[in-house]
């Protein structure tokens, strides 16, 4: 169902992930205002920072604790124009992973842009 | 200022729906419009009618009820996040066959568009989480 | 842009995260278990202390009250501030980033 605000505002979305999935909802959750947020056509982007860098792990298998694998919708997002992903590379780094451990394209960028995507954007969402 | 306000935890577990609600009322205090107030994840349990707190303590759904009540403040639970955690209105109750609702006054069940929404139309959105 | 942290820097990693991403103009508001973020003598007030350099930092008295805390337990230069005060930073700052 395409929803429209009659005002025609776009401003600039961030969503930001900083925690790990499947340990709490909050991941998972904040996927659903992501995908429910494409029809507003909006300017979105997504930033993970801290544990968040972990939902985008490739190979999650939630089979043997029942819970839904809610990581395959991060492949879907660009089916949603939502194509700006960014992952900080200390958040990254510090966690033992690589650009190549994740399961969709990203842009890794460091603290600094990072702040600087914080500071431009108007609407942020915290989970 | 028109704000909005994301309430991301239930009633007593954290203190963000005890923040959400006085920084809510400062605000209204100081002449500022509440948009909207949306509860998501277990912040839609603070829309439950059957809380029972200890005589002493404040009663945190209420509370916002009767905010609502004397500021025509809209009072929205993520209807995808109260399914989940059986937040239920009349309107849940018949079209998920349950035997019964146990919405709080003034509350009201609706998609996540009503985020988005308040985070386009408000000025600010303030969230209050864990 | 005003930054609110709410957790105390010993429970959770998010005044560090504030403080690695903060920008210059900016103000911070330490709210409910974040106010412990502004202790002196712990051992991160040195890094808070830093901070204050580029930012400004403010603490909100009910939930230093209700923690048996107050103004003397802080490190110098932090402004305690009520309800109406938070309301005012929000109006007064463009853009809210609120770390949980």
């Amino acid at each position: 169902m395409e929803e429209e605000l009659e005002s025609g505002v776009v401003k600039k979305f961030l969503y930001i992930n900083r925690r790990a999935p499947h340990g709490t909802v909050y991941a998972h959750e904040a996927l659903e205002v992501v995908l429910i947020g494409a029809a507003f056509e909006q300017d979105v982007s997504l930033a993970f920072i801290d544990d968040g860098v972990f939902q985008l792990k490739k190979d999650q298998d939630t089979s043997e604790i029942n819970t839904k694998n809610f990581s395959k919708i991060f492949a879907a997002l660009e089916m949603y124009d939502v194509e700006k992903l960014y992952v900080e590379r200390e958040s990254l780094e510090s966690r033992g992973l690589k650009e190549d451990d994740l399961s969709v394209d990203v842009k890794v960028i460091d603290s600094s842009e990072m702040k600087k995507l914080i500071t431009d954007s108007e609407v942020i969402f915290n989970f | 200022m028109i704000f909005g306000i994301l309430v991301n935890e239930g009633p007593y577990q954290h203190q963000a729906s005890d923040s959400a609600y006085l920084f809510a009322k400062a605000a209204i205090d100081e002449g500022h419009t509440i948009f909207r107030v949306f509860f998501y994840h277990d912040g839609v349990n603070n829309g439950t009618r059957l809380a029972t707190p200890p005589q002493d303590d404040r009663h945190i759904p209420n509370r916002w009820s009767e905010l609502a009540n004397e500021h025509n403040i809209d009072l929205v639970l993520c209807v995808a996040a109260a399914q989940r955690r059986g937040m239920v209105d009349p309107d849940e109750m018949k079209r998920n066959k349950k035997d019964a609702d146990n919405i709080a006054d003034k509350f009201r069940i609706s998609g996540l568009g009503q985020l988005i929404e308040a985070g386009v139309q408000a000025e600010r959105l303030i969230t209050f989480g864990d | 842009m005003l930054h609110t942290v709410n957790k105390s820097p010993f429970e959770k990693n998010s005044l560090e995260t504030c403080l690695r991403l903060i920008d210059d103009n900016s103000a911070i508001l330490l709210i409910e278990d974040g106010v412990y973020g502004a202790l002196k003598n712990t051992s991160i007030s040195e890094t808070v202390i830093d901070a204050q350099k580029i930012t400004k930092i403010y603490v909100l008295g009910p939930d230093l009250k209700a923690r048996g805390l107050d103004k003397s337990s802080l490190i110098s230069n932090i402004e305690v501030i009520d309800y109406k005060g938070f309301v005012n930073l929000t109006v007064e700052n463009e853009k809210i980033q609120n770390w949980l």
